[in-house]
């Protein structure tokens, strides 16, 4: 991180008005999550924020954020496609992120495991911190990835074993001691609601289940990481209302491990699994706040007219 | 006019299928008398193609064995590292235009380094080696097109586990490709099987069984080209039949095993295409 940027967020502290998008003034509701209290209250704790953003002004229950983004910019070539976004995950916080298509919803989440990188066309500035770590800065893409996992639109278990596809990042890793693997898959596939399921077939390819237990396969595989932040881009767009379901159900389970970030176009499942949601809208973080409140009562006006669908 | 096309297709397929049968069964009716499990088996000098069939072996081991590796290596790279700049459309064009030379020039070429440049003299080795240049552009070319064909989710879906991208490609990428390339080993071994013109300008036509591969030895295709032309005995004539007669098994053994390779393959990873 260079002097300049450490300069732009000391000083942001202290000028909270600059975003007008920034959410963050949706204060005090202390009681409805207390696992996730409104970030950054912009009332005062000018440099609060400096490094390691993990003081929570004022509150009890202070956790440090796991994740937090600051004055995100995003290129495709010329073209801004994200602009000075921020936005923060606390641990065991489910996020749904909403918007029309286009807005930059997935780019931000690829942003976060930094799987943007593979378009070579893709600049970006601002910071984004994983405990205190610039993700950007120092720290091995690998590693970042095996920490921040991802479960993407279309199942996409590789064409090998249930066992195998649960196996890998790990074997990727190094590990080969075959208990301890079968111990990790057995554990995944468990948490991921589908153990049950396979745990006679482990050694058939994994492309013969179906597309809801390839979905929570895929997710057995990036639990079997142990990695704290999930990333779900749309992860039920492609299945049918009872894996959608179940996936949903998963997801209640999993939030008492892990973080989660989950993109959706469906209204009713933002507002069924997730503790904050933000509402994307050409490229910027129109609205961030309490998930209840963004449909309920939501602060601008153009997340009313999507939430109620007058458009997108 | 449905009608008239399906008896038009019907009737193609029909005449290319009886063309087939009637070569096949003409090859193996002059054959008949020589074409034997002994004639397999027995040394030239007493009327058999053994060391034919060992020279052939030995000529599609070595130069697979040159040609698959580079051919995959190449084509990993065209397809997994290469971006679309000049240099890259230069190497395409390149072994676009290789695929494209009549075999005897690859023959001519062998000849000129092989054999006489880097002194292998008339060889299995130096035969090999040209054939292997011979059926390069067919293995990156099948190669480049099964490993185009992985779905990007793969790589995705590796990268984001925390692999990196040479882990991405050995353990995801290349195995879920393996049926294209399989495929493309096989069709290359078609074409060393079948090549006649380069052989016999590099391989030569000793007799013998060749006890090294630095030795000059006789193709299936070479003994063949070798008896019809120039025979002699009245038997050379029945001889040759019978040669061609192995060819053609051993080209259906191989496509045989293809089928077998490549569905047990599709079986293990699933439905894939």
């Amino acid at each position: 991180m260079n002097q300049d940027n450490i300069a732009a967020r000391i000083m942001g502290g202290g000028k909270p008005a600059e975003h007008t998008s920034q959410p963050d003034i949706r204060g005090g509701k202390p009681d409805a999550h207390t696992s996730q209290p409104e970030v950054y209250t912009s009332s005062g704790k000018p440099a609060g924020h400096a490094s390691p953003p993990d003081t929570r002004g004022g509150k009890a229950d202070a956790h440090a954020s796991k994740l937090d983004v600051r004055g995100l910019d995003l290129y495709y070539g010329d073209f801004l496609a994200l602009k000075n976004i921020d936005f923060s995950l606390a641990p065991h916080e489910v996020i749904a992120l909403i918007g029309p298509s286009g807005c930059g919803k997935s780019t931000f989440i690829r942003v976060l495991n930094r799987m943007n990188d593979l378009i070579p066309s893709c600049r970006i500035s601002g910071t984004v911190m994983l405990d205190g770590e610039d993700i950007y800065g120092s720290m091995d893409v690998t590693q970042l990835r095996s920490r921040v996992g991802m479960v993407f639109q279309k199942p996409n278990p590789f064409a090998m074993s249930v066992f195998d596809n649960v196996a890998y990042g790990k074997r990727m890793q190094g590990l080969r001691d075959k208990r301890r693997l079968a111990e990790l898959v057995e554990s995944s596939l468990i948490k991921a609601a589908l153990w049950d399921e396979v745990k006679d077939r482990l050694k058939k390819s994994a492309l013969s289940l179906s597309g809801g237990q390839q979905q929570r396969l895929c997710i057995a595989r990036s639990i079997a990481m142990e990695p704290e932040i999930i990333l779900m881009d749309e992860p039920t767009s492609a299945l049918d209302p009872i894996a959608t379901g179940r996936i949903e159900e998963l997801i209640g389970e999993l939030k008492k491990d892990y973080s989660i970030v989950i993109v959706t176009h469906a209204m009713h499942q933002a507002s069924r699994v997730s503790g904050r949601t933000a509402f994307f809208l050409l490229g910027e973080l129109i609205e961030f706040g309490d998930t209840r409140e963004v449909f309920t009562d939501p602060a601008d006006k153009r997340t009313e007219d999507y939430i109620s669908g007058r458009f997108g | 006019m449905d009608r008239l096309l399906y008896g038009l297709m019907a009737l193609s397929l029909g005449g290319v299928i009886a063309v087939l049968v009637y070569i096949l069964v003409y090859i193996f009716r002059q054959a008949s008398g020589f074409l034997s499990l002994s004639f397999i088996f027995r040394s030239a000098a007493e009327g058999g193609v053994l060391p034919m069939v060992i020279t052939t072996v030995y000529v599609v081991l070595v130069s697979v064995a040159i040609s698959l590796p580079v051919g995959i290596g190449s084509a990993v790279f065209l397809a997994e590292y290469s971006d679309n700049s000049r240099l890259v459309r230069l190497l395409r064009l390149t072994i676009e235009t290789l695929a494209g030379i009549p075999s005897i020039i690859f023959g001519l070429f062998g000849l000129l380094v092989f054999c006489r440049f880097l002194g292998f003299g008339q060889s299995i080795i130096a035969g090999a080696f040209t054939l292997s240049i011979m059926i390069l552009p067919v293995i990156i070319r099948t190669t480049e097109e099964s490993l185009k064909s992985v779905p990007g989710t793969y790589r995705e879906g590796s990268l984001s586990l925390g692999a990196t991208k040479s882990q991405s490609i050995f353990h995801v990428v290349l195995p879920s490709a393996m049926r294209g390339i399989v495929t493309s080993a096989i069709l290359a071994i078609g074409r060393v099987v079948g090549e006649s013109a380069p052989v016999l300008l590099t391989v030569g036509l000793n007799r013998n069984i060749p006890k090294t591969i630095f030795e000059s030895g006789r193709t299936l295709t070479i003994h063949l080209y070798y008896l019809t032309n120039e025979a002699v005995n009245p038997d050379d004539f029945g001889i040759a039949f019978a040669t061609a007669g192995v060819l053609v098994i051993v080209v259906m053994i191989i496509n045989t095993l293809t089928k077998i390779v490549t569905g047990n393959l599709k079986k293990k990873q699933g439905d894939i295409s």
